[in-house]
């Protein structure tokens, strides 16, 4: 797909740039084998109170949980939003309201709330990935066929068989696109959640990091956050692909 | 905001209901929760404060100074950081994109660093920027660009393939050199997605700036409301927030605007 010598090269030049040459300072971005002493460090004994695994487990457990509250509040939003013009024009204009605030502009309110915990960061995470979940699903089902609306009504169609069987199928790879959304802005608002202020996870890890100077175990959190990033969204891609098998 | 912002439709049948009685009882009846869960004491003050409290606030603000300085020069001061790691993302993730698009050598080069960082999220580079640039004005800069520069090129890219290949080809005939070509064929033809990655980048960009400011750094918003979490105040709390909201929605609607007008002048 995409050719792996440049990457190759930048390996390489990081290797020379904070090895042999000298160019880059340990304390401004870790050598190779700073990177990975800070992972055995991190893997084994622990960093930030706590070993990788369990920083990885509250991370990703909170996204998990902001990130399904979103996709069951938002998409049954997004439908009512979607095929009610009453409701829309009822319930849109305080989402309007609000929405322009970003979702990281709550992170201080819901520290007062829930404190420094795991409700305050599932909180946020939900708020962030509400919007897109809502207004995808509420364009995709805007935006499908009215033809094949028709005609299914012509055909006999009740209201029940109208909304499960034409209109949740056409508006799916809509509602898909949101919930990729959505997963992108809940790692963006975890992340900042935790630098903020946490006891465990992987922006914890972090800021305790820059707190220590350590810049091989910034490289290995932020590597981490990605790899993570990466393997949740490849998964909703396989869940789409199984779930809308006619679009492959 | 294609609600609020859409053509108005002709006169009929319950338009009246749709434009203006629905939303006005949405948004009345929003305000009337708020102050009534505040004035009932179901949300207590040092929670959320009544709206009437927060607009106090808001104007307090204004002429109070608080941690270092009154509203204004904090909203000044994000302003500043803003334009700055905009700026240099527009400048630098345009030009990228237009070249990843123009020259086969550049995206082969490019593109699998570009994929390899674009899943970090912006605010993971909080720490890195500490480390390089110290904690002033400049750290916040640099996760403000993070979050901008991925719409930037990513929108130049595709403008690009979307220019006809028969102009570009007839340009070349016609003897335009590299720069004429880029400048006046494949700039103007990938102008509309460019612009619609600029407004993309610049929601991003706000919110990149907020959240490096509640880390780091001793001015703007973010750090208003963050001072105002550590002194227990929710009425800054949310004064705070409701100037980021506004100003996010006015950097958002200049945008559009822009976008517009660009789709007018250079759209197919």
């Amino acid at each position: 797909m995409i050719g792996a010598a440049p990457i190759l090269l930048l390996i390489i030049a990081w290797f020379a740039a904070t090895g042999p040459l000298g160019l880059i300072a340990p304390l401004k971005f870790p050598s190779p084998a700073i990177a990975l002493a800070s992972l055995e460090t991190i893997a084994g004994p622990g960093y930030a109170s706590a070993p990788l695994a369990e920083h990885i487990e509250t991370s990703l457990s909170l996204v998990l949980a902001g990130f399904a509250a979103a996709t069951l509040t938002g998409i049954p939003l997004g439908l009512l939003l979607g095929t009610s013009r009453y409701a829309n024009a009822c319930i849109n204009p305080i989402f309007q309201l609000l929405r322009p605030i970003a979702p990281i502009a709550w992170i201080p309110l819901t520290i007062l709330w829930f404190g420094l915990g795991g409700g305050a960061k599932i909180f946020v995470v939900w708020l962030a990935a509400f919007a897109p979940a809502v207004i995808n699903t509420q364009t995709a089902v805007r935006g499908v066929n009215r033809t094949v609306i028709e005609a299914a009504k012509v055909h006999g169609a009740r209201r029940v068989n109208l909304f499960f069987d034409v209109t949740i199928p056409a508006a799916l790879p809509g509602i898909f696109t949101g919930m990729r959304l959505s997963l992108q802005a809940c790692w963006m608002v975890l992340v900042a959640a935790e630098l903020v202020g946490a006891y465990t996870g992987l922006g914890h890890v972090m800021i305790i990091a820059t707190e220590d100077l350590d810049s091989g175990m910034i490289f290995v959190a932020m590597l981490c956050v990605a790899m993570l990033g990466v393997a949740m969204s490849l998964l909703l891609a396989r869940l789409e692909a199984w779930v809308l098998p006619w679009r492959r | 905001m294609a609600a609020l912002n859409g053509p108005t439709p002709a006169v009929r049948a319950g338009t009246l209901l749709e434009a203006w009685v629905l939303p006005a009882f949405g948004i009345v009846t929003f305000l009337m929760l708020w102050a009534g869960c505040t004035a009932a004491g179901l949300a207590p003050a040092r929670l959320l404060p009544g709206p009437g409290a927060a607009a106090a606030e808001f104007i307090d603000l204004t002429h109070t100074p608080y941690s270092g300085a009154v509203l204004q020069v904090h909203l000044l001061a994000s302003l500043m950081k803003f334009s700055l790691g905009y700026g240099l993302a527009v400048l630098t993730g345009v030009p990228l994109g237009l070249m990843m698009g123009r020259y086969r050598i550049v995206e082969w080069a490019i593109a699998p660093l570009y994929e390899s960082i674009r899943f970090i999220p912006p605010i993971a580079w909080v720490p890195f920027s500490i480390l390089w640039l110290g904690t002033g004005f400049l750290a916040p800069t640099l996760v403000i660009f993070s979050g901008a520069f991925s719409p930037c090129v990513l929108n130049a890219y595709r403008g690009v393939h979307t220019a006809d290949r028969a102009v570009l080809e007839a340009a070349q005939t016609l003897g335009a050199g590299r720069w004429a070509t880029m400048t006046e064929v494949l700039l103007p033809a990938a102008l509309p997605d460019i612009v619609a990655g600029l407004r993309v980048a610049a929601g991003f960009a706000w919110q990149s700036l907020i959240g490096a400011e509640l880390i780091v750094g001793s001015t703007g918003l973010g750090y208003l409301i963050i001072q105002g979490e550590s002194n227990l105040s929710s009425t800054v709390v949310v004064a705070g927030m409701i100037t980021i909201g506004l100003t996010g929605a006015a950097i958002d609607f200049a945008m559009l605007r822009a976008e517009r007008f660009v789709r007018r002048n250079w759209g197919q």
